[in-house]
């Protein structure tokens, strides 16, 4: 038996890294503790015994196992053969890979997008229009006293967000934790997340925008109708003061605002909401992130090619614009003939329509589980679970990267995401002629230990 | 083995004395040595330029907020994208270019070094992804302590020993290169939206002074004899009249020397000293100051600067100097990003055109060239634009063709706001520099003043061999009337050499390259139990990671060089 | 002026960049070596001849050329991209990008245009006679700059963000408008500049959202009222030979924006 200590929790945009992790003398995860009911899940579900460990490939309609080169060889065929080949998801794993998905998809000129396109692409969208004032989790910890939850419920999605950040934690200027702060939540419903707050408001569905427009005109004390979006004249008032007078506000915002009506914009206004408040106090806004490493998907394709998401690199150069290149306009338009979907479920979260034109052309998927989206695959190949299997970076919802570690190995004969991804552009490269480089040794992951200056706390 | 010989070169070499002689430079494997066999392969360099790779002090071009800048700015690369070659990978961004566009374009231009000047802490690891990804130069990175809570409570409580080890175990825990200091206390005070705009200002709580905190990381550093000095961008970066506050900035160290002095000379370089050399009191009666501050640095051998030039073009600003950027935002009402660091440090995002056509802009211009011309010693100033906030590297060659020709200067003033001649004094310096001016600028001084001016910077038997060769015959040619020719050479070399291989042809990248990352281990013997105590209460109580979860793993080092610093 | 016929064949693709196709691109190259231009299907490269049959006759000056394309291309992107003179006209509808920061020369649509016609214009005219999809005269993601000069007119309908930071120019839609008509107008418009928007049917809500100089005009309906425009006056317009009664607005106040909404269908 032997306990793992600040193990980071590969689920959610919270990234929570104080999780212990007990493996008995089988190799055997038997319990966690610090993860929420989530995380535990993930862990204690890792090493199921219905666990899919051969790669598959589509043989007269039915997926049958596979060698393992045989499925890279196929990947490899059917990305080279694509005149725009489609490379999707990339949020449930590691940077490492994610770099060795952005080198795959130039040397196909296929278009590499993530999972942002289906919950934050709007705020990056909106982030490029205006900017964003934020912070790390710390300042929250530290100073906030005005916490505003717009469009988010992180009770039930980020179940510790509350407890280790942004509500009850005490910090250094906060050291009543919740009695030092003031919770503010905007929702369509009555959330979990609502029950709590001191201030509720509830406005009409899809008129988010037009709320946060009156927030910005009471701010200047300019003239209000009685109502905007349902909510009364004086709450909207209320309202604005409470922020006005806080001395650190931080609001976060969810999918309520970036999937709703007018989407990108609810955050443009958002974000200049904030940007207002900064002339009478310090004020800033968070996206709460879901996959627990799309933040980081997004930073590894900006520091590559300059854009965050939806690159297609078909001509040969990075070319950028959501609602061209974004993976689910190019599937709603059918602007894909093949498709490699990793760290993602699109066959799950995507609308139908979508999902025929995905299952009607060839698709690669690579899962440790089998999901919707692998069962309509071409080739599904399983992969280690990141975070439990495998060490690597990942970027928290604050853009914090923290590195992933490694628990139990995983089983046998399984690789990882980025062995997978490499293993396919090798071949890749050998089918379009081009000179393979020599295999760089797999880097071990980090020890704990690996730094001298460290304390060993003692339990 | 490798071995390369570059054949009948004008070599331009100040560390040894070297100014233009015709001479045969050989290399082997990844060092300069005295004569290699029959052989070696041979360039011809006869009616070129030769110089060691150049060397940038101080520019923005890994981490958190670069990226911030990348995601922030499509425009910036919608019609600025290169394509991939098979030697090459895309990428794109004219004033924040991504890292393999980053490492090409430095390679193309001759640099081989280039150094981050600001990595907050709880982020390093990420500043060390990009590096690590970013081709062909070696880089290091500069850790921001200006505005830790640990630095702050230290010297607040007089602590010396503790902060001296607090210092060397920051550097190990982020794989930095040194101490550098942004708008020292303001970066908290804009924790809360204020800032810190004198050296006497107090930060809000933490109850020390500016000046306390710069004098306190200057004799940590001195004390752990770290290779270069502490790095500083002063407060009130930006403003009309800021002179008085790098006055006051300069005067706290006045006198003092490096521990060490035979690796270096100066206990401090001053970041991007264009930026804290205005006079005025508003922009409407804004001017320069160049010569007030440049008699200074003059006086105070013990000092450097890196410029900061102007290079009047679109660009995006980007700083840990929080509250800087949120005056930005106010003042052209652009997009606007901020990120602070808990416990550490803040930073901020906002795209900016420095417009030919408005006279603060020239004046700004101006100030930068001043500077350059008239600190007597090109071994106390280096070229940089604090990139991308002043403008963008690759406009390098630029301004080296305007340090070469008065001519070219006064054809650019010639073009600006009508006001600028009165409210600058570029009309009136005649100074033109040369070769030997311009290695000592790029190379020979920001060498020296990293503490690498033996391995670096220079073509003397025993250098890392990194060699830049310029398609420009100074026997035939006069950069005095030429700058066209000047910015030409210098944008694209004809070689590159980095570590003993080509990299760089006629302007072409030929090679992946092997770059190094540099960072400085000064934790021997000095890292005491006592400040592990009180870091794990940080982390316990303020930080939201734990201790274990911070200190960057090696495995980010790309290639790690450890410079390890002689026994305090 | 030579006219120079682009016919599309019978091919299947899955879309096209047509970048390339612009008098521009077309003057002084024979039929053959126009025939040869870069087209491009995703990772493919092939010439335009492929696609297109290719007659009539080109021009050494681009005024001088207009180019027919003889049938409906929706799934063509990019046509007229950065064309500054001549003209350009397409019997049926077009793909994304119709017109994509055109400088000047004249481009009509006989049917709908996709989404991002007239992006990041700067001067000269495009015609769209059936309907436009959204973004149409917008910016690119993240310039504050947007249209900078130039005419669009939409006989049909406009989706939405149409007009998003722009600073000069005009566009009009004879239909509706979707959401957002006008968001980020005049941002960063010169002094001498007034971007203006006349929406002849009705609009969705959010019309000159965040606008902060600028002219917009909504003859029909506007669905929901944004409460940072401001009530100052009732006025009569002048419009196309007629009269209307309107009320005059100032917004958006949220944003501290000073642009005028002239609104009839109140």
């Amino acid at each position: 038996m032997r306990t793992v200590t600040d193990v980071v929790c590969p689920f959610c945009g919270t990234l929570c890294d104080d999780l212990e992790v007990d493996i008995d003398d089988a190799e055997k995860i038997c319990e966690t503790r610090n993860a929420c009911i989530i995380g535990d899940n993930k862990f204690m579900t890792a090493q199921a015994p219905d666990r899919h460990l051969h790669p598959r490939i589509r043989r007269g309609g039915e997926l049958v196992e596979c060698t393992m080169d045989e499925a890279i060889n196929k990947s490899a065929e059917i990305l080279v053969n694509a005149k725009h080949p489609l490379l999707y998801g990339w949020s449930s794993t590691h940077c490492e890979a994610q770099e060795a998905g952005m080198a795959l998809a130039e040397g196909v000129g296929g278009t590499m997008d993530n999972t942002s396109v289906c919950c934050h692409g709007p705020s990056v969208l909106a982030i490029q229009t205006v900017g964003i004032p934020s912070c790390t989790l710390g300042e929250i910890i530290n100073r906030a006293d005005t916490v505003l939850y717009w469009g988010c419920n992180p009770v039930n999605a980020h179940p510790r967000h509350m407890s280790r950040y942004s509500l009850y934690k005490r910090g250094f200027f906060t050291e009543r934790g919740k009695s030092d702060r003031t919770e503010i939540v905007v929702d369509v419903r009555k959330t979990e997340t609502a029950k709590n707050a001191d201030i509720f408001i509830q406005p009409e569905q899809g008129r988010d925008y037009e709320l946060m427009n009156a927030l910005r005109v009471a701010l200047r004390g300019e003239p209000l109708p009685e109502s905007v979006a349902g909510i009364s004249r004086a709450d909207i008032e209320k309202v604005a003061q409470t922020m006005k007078d806080s001395r650190f506000g931080i609001i976060f915002f969810g999918m309520g605002l970036t999937m709703t009506r007018g989407k990108h914009r609810n955050i443009d206004i958002a974000i200049s909401l904030t940007q207002d408040l900064n002339t009478y106090t310090k004020f800033l806004i968070m996206a709460m992130r879901g996959h627990y490493n799309v933040a980081g998907a997004d930073q590894v394709s900006q520091w590559e090619c300059g854009f965050p998401y939806a690159v297609d690199f078909a001509r040969g150069f990075p070319r950028y614009n959501p609602g061209e290149t974004s993976a689910t306009d190019i599937l709603a338009r059918k602007e894909a003939d093949a498709a490699l979907i990793i760290a993602a479920d699109p066959g799950a979260h995507f609308p139908i329509d979508m999902v025929r034109t995905l299952a009607s052309i060839p698709m690669i998927a690579i899962d440790p589980h089998v999901t919707p989206t692998t069962e309509i695959a071409s080739v599904y190949i399983p992969s280690a679970i990141v975070g439990i299997e495998e060490a690597g970076s990942a970027y928290r919802m604050d853009n914090v990267p923290i590195r992933m570690r490694k628990v139990v190995e995983p089983p046998e004969g399984v690789l990882t995401d980025k062995e997978i991804i490499d293993r396919i552009h090798r071949r890749v490269m050998e089918l379009q002629g081009l000179e393979v480089p020599e295999v760089t040794a797999v880097k071990e992951p980090a020890e704990a230990s690996a730094f001298d200056g460290i304390l060993q706390r003692s339990t | 083995m490798s071995e390369i010989l570059v054949k009948n070169g004008y070599v331009y070499d100040p560390k040894n004395g070297v100014n233009g002689d015709v001479m045969d430079i050989a290399v082997r494997d990844d060092k300069i040595v005295d004569v290699v066999s029959p052989t070696a392969k041979v360039i011809d360099a006869s009616g070129k330029v030769v110089m060691a790779g150049g060397i940038d002090i101080h520019a923005h071009v890994a981490g958190p907020k670069v990226n911030v800048g990348r995601n922030m700015r499509p425009e910036d690369k919608l019609f600025n994208t290169s394509k991939r070659t098979k030697m090459t990978r895309s990428g794109g961004g004219f004033s924040v270019p991504s890292v393999f566009e980053t490492g090409y374009v430095y390679s193309r231009m001759g640099y081989t070094q280039v150094n981050e000047a600001a990595m907050p802490p709880l982020l390093a690891r990420h500043t060390h992804e990009e590096m690590a990804d970013t081709p062909l130069i070696d880089q290091s990175a500069y850790t921001l302590l200006g505005n830790n809570w640990l630095v702050m409570e230290y010297i607040k409580r007089g602590e010396q020993d503790k902060l001296n080890a607090f210092v060397a175990w920051m550097l190990k825990a982020t794989k930095g290169y040194c101490i550098k200091l942004v708008n020292p206390g303001g970066s908290e005070a804009w924790g809360w939206g204020m800032n810190c705009v004198n050296v006497s200002d107090p930060v809000p709580y933490f109850d020390v002074m500016p000046s306390e905190i710069i004098s306190g990381l200057a004799a940590a550093n001195e004390t752990l004899n770290l290779p270069t000095s502490i790095h500083v961008h002063p407060n009130n970066l930006g403003h009309p009249g800021n002179f008085q506050t790098t006055l006051d900035t300069i005067k706290l160290l006045e006198g003092v020397l490096p521990r060490d002095g035979k690796k270096r000379d100066q206990v401090i370089n001053f970041a991007h000293m264009q930026f804290h050399s205005y006079g005025g009191n508003t922009w409407k009666d804004f001017e320069t100051e160049a010569q007030t501050i440049a008699d200074s640095i003059n006086k105070n051998k013990n000092m450097t600067v890196d410029v900061g030039f102007v290079t009047l073009d679109e660009t995006t600003t980007m700083t840990a100097d929080g509250p800087m950027e949120y005056y930005l935002h106010n003042t052209n009402h652009l997009k606007w990003a901020n990120a602070d660091i808990e416990l550490e440090t803040a930073a901020g995002v906002v795209p900016y055109i420095y417009s030919p056509k408005i006279s603060v802009c020239g004046i700004q211009w101006a100030i930068g060239l001043e500077l350059a011309l008239l600190i007597d010693d090109p071994m106390q100033a280096f070229i940089t634009t604090d990139h991308p906030n002043a403008g963008p590297f690759r406009r390098y060659p630029r301004i080296i063709s305007w340090l070469m020709s008065n001519q070219a200067r006064l054809d650019r003033l010639e073009t600006l706001h009508k006001v600028v001649p009165d409210r600058v004094a570029i009309g009136g310096i005649s100074r033109v520099l040369d070769f030997y001016d311009i290695a000592k600028m790029t190379r020979a001084g920001p060498a020296r003043a990293l503490g690498l001016g033996n391995m670096k910077g220079h073509l003397g038997v025993g250098a890392d061999a990194d060699v830049a060769i310029f398609d420009y015959n100074p026997k035939t040619m006069d950069p005095t009337i030429d700058p066209a020719g000047i910015e030409k050479a210098f944008t694209n070399t004809a070689y590159t050499i980095k570590g003993g291989e080509i990299v760089v042809i006629d302007g072409e990248v030929v090679s992946k390259g092997h770059k190094r990352t540099i960072w400085v281990d000064a934790t021997d013997g000095v890292v005491d139990p006592v400040i592990l105590h009180d870091i794990d209460k940080k982390f316990l109580r303020y930080y939201s990671v734990t201790m274990n979860n911070y200190p960057v793993q090696d495995e980010y080092v790309a290639n790690g060089l450890i410079v390890k610093p002689e026994a305090a | 002026m030579k006219k120079i016929t682009l016919r599309p064949k019978d091919k299947e693709y899955m879309f096209l960049d047509a970048d390339n196709v612009t008098p521009d691109n077309f003057a002084g190259k024979t039929l053959d070596e126009v025939r040869a231009i870069e087209i491009y299907e995703g990772n493919r490269t092939y010439a335009l001849g492929d696609y297109f049959e290719v007659s009539g006759e080109t021009d050494p000056d681009p005024n001088e050329i207009g180019i027919l394309i003889d049938g409906s291309v929706p799934k063509v992107k990019y046509i007229g991209m950065k064309m500054s003179a001549g003209k350009l006209l397409v019997k049926g509808s077009v793909g994304m990008y119709v017109g994509g920061w055109m400088t000047g020369g004249r481009i009509r649509v006989n049917g709908d245009a996709e989404a991002y016609a007239g992006i990041g214009m700067e001067g000269g005219e495009l015609l769209i006679e059936g309907n436009a999809g959204d973004y149409l005269g917008a910016t690119y993601r993240g310039d504050w700059r947007g249209m900078k000069g130039g005419k669009i007119v939409v006989n049909g309908n406009a989706g939405s963000d149409i007009g998003e930071s722009m600073v000069g120019g005009e566009i009009v839609v004879k239909g509706n408008a979707d959401l957002q008509a006008g968001i980020h107008m005049g941002w960063v418009s010169k002094k001498k500049d007034n971007p203006t928007i006349v929406i002849e049917g009705d609009a969705e809500s959010r019309v000159g959202a965040q606008m902060t100089k600028g002219e917009i005009t909504v003859l029909g309906k506007i669905s929901y009222w944004l409460p940072g425009f401001i009530y100052q006056k009732d006025d009569q317009i002048d419009y196309d030979g007629k009269q209307y009664a309107v009320k005059v607005y100032q917004g958006d106040r949220g944003e501290g924006g000073k642009g005028t909404l002239y609104y009839a269908g109140a």
